[in-house]
């Protein structure tokens, strides 16, 4: 399986005497797979997506992203990647398609506005493209953000919870475009989300934090058979309260 | 690397500021609003000091209009470069910018495009109302005009480069520098009157500035009509030399950013 991203070891503290954020997690995503990161709040989740977008310095450790490393060569492995996150907003004043075009020239897409116009029509945005970005409701948003994302049809893709604040409907209409895109493309998805039903739909991998340490990893099949649940919400509940199901793993 | 990239890369930082100024007109009078009503209250007092209301285009006017129109060019090469950082910051859209593929170096080679395009549109209006209204052409300064220019030009950035990585250092803390840093080294920079009026000890301060050197050439080339080589060369070394100082500051706390964890929450 060729590898999208390799974390070997990954550190993060942000002062000497504190307990790191992120501590010597090692992890990889294969071309086409999707990894979901769990973990509570304050688990690692954000300081590694960061440290994975070459935003911050690791510590320690070695992330290589689309065969570059990211300590020496980040610039190269970010224009094949891309970034969507609910918590960094795109310019309000500016439309649609002038966010779009913004971004499409920060990561060099050729033919850009045969792109813009493709996702326009894949994420059904075109009715939006002369609308300020501010104007817009949260799954309007959430679809420009994703629009935003696979502007420069990116190889490897980190998510930052998606389908936050988004209804039932909105959240599983992103989930197939993601779905969609991963098939086509053969893109690698890291996945940060607290929706538990999402990430057993879109995950190959998970890969539990807590107290930014790897506590475990499987399928969600392996993570539901060993710990003797039935969805990956009680599996989570069980590492966030420290009440794993000794008796069901024994 | 790819030159056309980076210039693409620059452009579509160039492009989201003026996609932003062409949906905002607010923001475009208040580009021009302060250098106009410098240039208005200045006209006035330079008129009432020259004491002959049909005479204003008088040499020492012109010395006056000419030191508030060329120090206006600084003032808003620096806030152009600072206060467009700053809106990246105000929108919460910095993160993006940061994982996208441009460099830092072509951040800051876009916030200079930036800088001079606002310096431009803030400064002609007032250049054209000091003609109009007081006969005063500082056009007639001819080419060395653009020589002043682009040193207080580059002063500007190099002013912004400082505050940007004080903004990076210590986050929107430090937004009020953005407006006043420059203000504070006006009595240094000799834009009103001859660096010898300064006391002894305060003139290395002076003549440590650009600006100093310009304003002395700018008197020199109005008053007596001859063209002040050696400040005007000084002027561009003290530039090379605060933008090489200014450039290392900005990649060091920009690095410092990226280590510390302060690029992904520089807004609060």
């Amino acid at each position: 399986m060729t590898l999208a991203l390799t974390v070997e070891a990954l550190s993060k503290s942000y002062a000497p005497g504190r307990p790191p954020a992120v501590d010597s997690l090692s992890f990889s995503i294969g071309r086409g797979r999707t990894l979901g990161l769990l973990g509570g709040n304050g688990a690692g989740k954000t300081t590694t997506i960061a440290m994975l977008l070459g935003l911050l310095v690791p510590s320690a450790g070695r992330v290589v992203a689309l065969g570059h490393d990211m300590a020496t060569d980040r610039f190269a492995a970010l224009a094949r990647m891309n970034f969507s996150s609910p918590y960094i907003a795109l310019p309000h004043r500016l439309s649609v398609e002038e966010n779009l075009r913004v971004y499409g020239h920060l990561y060099g897409v050729p033919r850009l506005a045969a792109r813009i116009a493709e996702l326009a029509r894949d994420l059904e945005l075109a009715d939006l493209l002369d609308r300020p970005a501010g104007q817009l409701s949260a799954g309007q948003k959430t679809r420009v953000a994703l629009a935003k994302a696979l502007i420069n049809r990116p190889d490897l893709l980190l998510l930052d919870e998606p389908t936050a604040s988004l209804d039932p409907d909105t959240g599983d209409w992103v989930r197939s475009r993601l779905e969609a895109y991963r098939a086509e493309t053969g893109c690698a998805i890291l996945l940060a989300s607290h929706n538990m039903a999402e990430v057993e739909r879109l995950c190959d991998e998970v890969l539990m934090l807590k107290q930014g340490k790897a506590v475990d990893r499987g399928t969600p099949a392996e993570l539901l058979s060993r710990y003797g649940r039935d969805d990956l919400e009680q599996v989570f509940l069980d590492i966030a309260r420290g009440t794993r199901a000794e008796e069901a793993l024994a | 690397m790819n030159g056309a990239s980076s210039t693409r890369r620059v452009w579509g930082l160039v492009y989201r500021h003026l996609a932003l100024y062409r949906r905002s007109p607010p923001r475009l009078i208040e580009l021009m609003y302060w250098p106009v009503l410098q240039m208005v209250v200045w006209g006035f007092i330079t008129a009432y000091l020259a004491g002959v209301q049909n005479n204003v285009a008088s040499a020492a006017a012109g010395v006056l209009l000419g030191g508030v129109l060329l120090w206006e060019a600084a003032l808003r090469s620096q806030m152009g470069f600072s206060i467009s950082f700053l809106e990246e910051i105000w929108s919460r859209n910095l993160g993006h910018i940061f994982v996208s593929p441009l460099r830092p170096w072509e951040l800051v080679a876009g916030l200079m495009t930036l800088s001079v395009l606002r310096t431009l549109v803030a400064v002609i209006p007032a250049m054209a109302l000091a003609w109009f209204l007081y006969s005063f052409n500082i056009l007639r300064l001819g080419p060395m005009l653009v020589l002043f220019f682009a040193a207080l030009v580059m002063m500007g950035w190099a002013v912004a480069m400082g505050v940007t990585a004080l903004i990076l250092r210590f986050g929107a803390g430090a937004e009020a520098l953005a407006w006043s840093i420059l203000f504070g080294l006006t009595p240094f920079a000799a834009v009103f009157y001859p660096v010898s009026i300064l006391p002894d000890w305060l003139e290395p301060v002076a003549y440590s500035l650009p600006a100093a050197h310009v304003f002395e050439g700018m008197r020199a080339a109005l008053l007596e009509g001859r063209a002040e080589w050696g400040h005007l060369a000084a002027a561009y070394g003290l530039n090379v030399v605060w933008l090489g100082l200014m450039a290392l500051l900005f990649r060091g706390q920009f690095q410092a950013a990226r280590v510390k964890g302060a690029l992904l929450n520089i807004g609060e």
